[in-house]
């Protein structure tokens, strides 16, 4: 009896030895950028793990040396672009999730399996075509860079309908039958009733797209070519760590790191449980 | 009797060949003008409405449809030129043809006449429902009944139709228009950037072919993608699925502190923590410092972390597990809570220890759910572009007279194809051969999978 007490004693302890472990492997990154952000030293390579010196003028760096690399212009247009396209996105993806899982119509099966089939082709791989598609148009000059972006951000985004369409799927349709007898249009259903009901898959639509122009760092590449005053500051941040930056940006690299990461981090430690919700919805069916 | 007759007419959804054979003359007069059935049954506005459309399709197609549609075969063939002006004392250009652009408004020709053919059904279709509606002396929707529709029974029509207009000009526009691009000589190669031709399969024989050098990296790439893919995929599984039993387990002590140390790590956006780990990994980052100071290494050595082929392989798989499992922890936790506790207790009972409980119970069990979830994630990781290109780049580069290093996969090539090198044929046929090895390979896994064979069987 004793000897069983003691094994599970014992056991209990390496699984907390190992945890304790892996947590710092987790942990040590991060810990290492916010150190790195508040170093005196500058350049990439140092010799010691901690700082010499504290300090806090890499932020002040990053948003008052504007002539090489303007991070405060680079995070306006993000915000910019993040606003708009999280409008319309949000849009797109609700009212097509609410068609699909609400609504019988013809179209509804198409459209679904095209959605499966175009996600199985590299995101990307159209997207030199989408260069000159907007290019045609004239969206690739100057300010309508930014356009051509909120474009890019929110077009697409009514093909990843299912975690939304999961939520909607699992409101009784009780609900959606008894206001139909009252005379409501399906247009009120959806806006009175279908989306005060579904607040955290709203909220959830609306930081994901909002959240999209600050990581997506390829599609901004792509577009914005050359032209520095339309940069995003995933380009930024990325330029940052260039050769020819490197050595003078690196902690600002870090103190940009950080402060892309705490809202982005808040909001994704606020929302964890309405992700997993949304995942395991799906796996379930 | 004829009232009667027509009022039994379905009108729900009329076939084309039904408005033909069942319609009178104004609906068959409005497949050639369209709009007519309707403006001579009550509903003027909506048939000048169709009117209109076809009006304006009609000028485009004699301004420039026509001429790009008959453009599209032969992609211009005009170069620019020099002309030596005399009045003006300088070279002045000619306008040459741009076969992309020609490519380009040709397909965009296509569409809209695709466009307008669905147009020109639905304006048949609804000449004939409101030719059947007057004739058997029923209402016929008013255009602000109509209008109204739009927000209740066509409600459908009204919030597709912005979403799919974008995913068509955004999505499938430029898929179908890089589709074409795999089947002409647009490349760098023999400068064939500005006028191209098609070249049918060509382009699909060299990539084949192992002998070239663009074969032997397509096979060499597709190798090491699988590898990858098998290795991200599978690594991050079990990974993820131990580390969310063993925080899971009942003994465990703060339970939220170490699931939050984990989650803080996805919390910080992807990119960041990719660039955050390549710099650290540098023949002079932080990790080679620290083992120096700790004495692992000697001085003034460092580990090849991305110079060595076999080192950055190893690298980026293990970085992934790093970047992956604590989303594979969030995803698992919950499906993991699902499986049946009887079971355990079952196993208790007869004396099976926590291993084989872990292999029989719960391996089989989180296969069979999470088949579906495993696809998807394998096939993310065939294309998961951010891993490779923001961690080693692709390097490093061992044969130099190809465009791919070693950590290729077939998506980061095919940026480095189009993007670096502007091969953009043979980055086009790569991106249509990821496509089929994609879904050959999850349509195959998932018809063979427990989960479709026996729905809901567990």
């Amino acid at each position: 009896m004793k000897s069983a007490k003691m094994k599970r004693r014992r056991n209990n302890m390496i699984v907390h030895i190992i945890l304790a472990i892996l947590a710092a492997i987790w942990v040590f990154p991060i810990f290492w950028v916010i150190l790195t952000s508040f170093r005196a030293e500058k350049g990439s390579y140092v010799s010691t793990f901690f700082p010499r010196a504290y300090t806090l003028d890499n932020y002040r760096k990053l948003f008052t040396d504007t002539t090489i690399l303007n991070f405060p212009k680079m995070f306006m247009n993000t915000l910019i672009i993040a606003v708009f396209s999280c409008i319309l996105s949000t849009f797109f993806v609700l009212s097509v999730a609410y068609c699909l899982s609400r609504l019988r119509f013809k179209f509804r099966r198409p459209y679904m399996n095209m959605a499966m089939v175009l996600g199985l082709f590299p995101g990307f791989m159209s997207m030199v075509a989408v260069y000159f598609i907007l290019k045609a148009v004239g969206l690739t000059e100057g300010s309508m860079i930014r356009l051509a972006l909120i474009l890019c951000y929110s077009g697409g985004t009514a093909l990843s309908f299912q975690i939304a369409k999961g939520f909607f799927d699992t409101m009784p349709l009780a609900i959606d039958e008894a206001a139909m007898i009252d005379g409501c249009t399906r247009w009120q259903i959806f806006t009175k009733i279908t989306l005060p009901l579904s607040k955290p898959i709203v909220i959830y639509t609306v930081l994901t797209s909002f959240i999209a122009p600050w990581v997506d760092f390829i599609f901004a590449k792509v577009i914005c070519r050359a032209n520095a005053d339309q940069y995003t500051v995933a380009i930024g941040l990325w330029k940052m760590l260039e050769k020819e930056y490197i050595d003078n940006w690196y902690t600002c690299f870090a103190a940009g790191a950080v402060l892309v990461s705490i809202p982005i981090a808040f909001l994704f430690l606020r929302l964890q449980k309405y992700y997993v919700n949304g995942l395991t919805g799906g796996v379930k069916g | 009797m004829k009232e009667k007759a027509v009022r039994n007419v379905d009108l729900s959804d009329p076939s084309l060949s039904e408005v033909f054979r069942n319609g009178q003359s104004a609906a068959r007069l409005s497949a050639p003008v369209m709009g007519l059935g309707c403006i001579l049954h009550k509903q003027v506005i909506k048939g000048l409405l169709y009117l209109a459309i076809e009006a304006a399709y009609i000028v485009f197609m004699i301004r420039s449809g026509l001429h790009n549609l008959a453009m599209l075969p032969g992609l211009g063939s005009v170069p620019q030129e020099e002309v030596w002006n005399e009045e003006l004392q300088v070279y002045l250009y000619t306008k040459g043809d741009q076969s992309i652009l020609i490519l380009l408004y040709g397909l965009g020709t296509i569409l809209i006449t695709i466009l307008f053919f669905l147009i020109w059904r639905a304006s048949l279709r609804s000449a004939y429902r409101a030719e059947m509606l007057d004739l058997s002396g029923r209402h016929v929707p008013s255009f602000t009944e109509d209008l109204k529709s739009l927000l209740n029974e066509n409600l459908p029509f009204t919030l597709m139709t912005p979403p799919m207009f974008f995913i068509t000009v955004l999505t499938i526009l430029p898929l179908i228009f890089m589709i074409c691009m795999a089947f002409t000589n647009y490349s760098k190669i023999d400068n064939h950037l500005v006028l191209f031709d098609w070249v049918g399969l060509r382009n699909f024989a060299t990539l084949f072919d192992s002998s070239s050098v663009l074969g032997s990296t397509f096979w060499k790439v597709l190798i090491w993608t699988l590898i990858w893919a098998f290795f991200a995929t599978f690594t991050n599984y079990f990974f993820g699925m131990v580390l969310a039993i063993l925080i899971n387990r009942k003994d465990t002590k703060i339970k939220g502190f170490w699931r939050f140390c984990f989650v803080l790590s996805c919390a910080v956006p992807m990119f960041v923590s990719l660039l955050i780990m390549r710099t650290m990994l540098q023949p002079e980052g932080a990790v080679n410092v620290m083992l120096r100071n700790v004495g692992l290494i000697p001085a003034g050595s460092s580990l090849p972390f991305f110079t060595n082929a076999t080192w950055a392989r190893i690298s980026v798989i293990v970085i992934n597990i790093w970047v992956g499992v604590p989303y594979t922890l969030l995803q698992l936790t919950g499906v993991l809570q699902n499986i049946p506790a009887d079971l355990y207790e079952a196993a208790d009972v007869d004396g099976a220890s926590k291993v084989q409980q872990f292999f029989s119970i719960t391996l089989p069990y989180m296969f069979y759910v999470t088949t579906p979830y495993l696809i998807a994630t394998f096939t993310a990781n065939v294309n998961n572009f951010n891993v490779i290109y923001l961690l080693s780049g692709g390097d490093p580069v061992t044969n130099l007279a190809s465009t791919a290093g070693d950590t290729d996969l077939l998506v980061t090539w095919l940026y480095k194809l189009t993007i670096e090198n502007q091969y953009y044929n043979i980055g086009a046929v790569v991106g249509i051969l990821t496509f089929v090895i994609l879904a050959v390979g999850s349509l195959l896994t998932y018809r063979n999978s427990k989960s479709y064979k026996e729905e809901g069987g567990f």
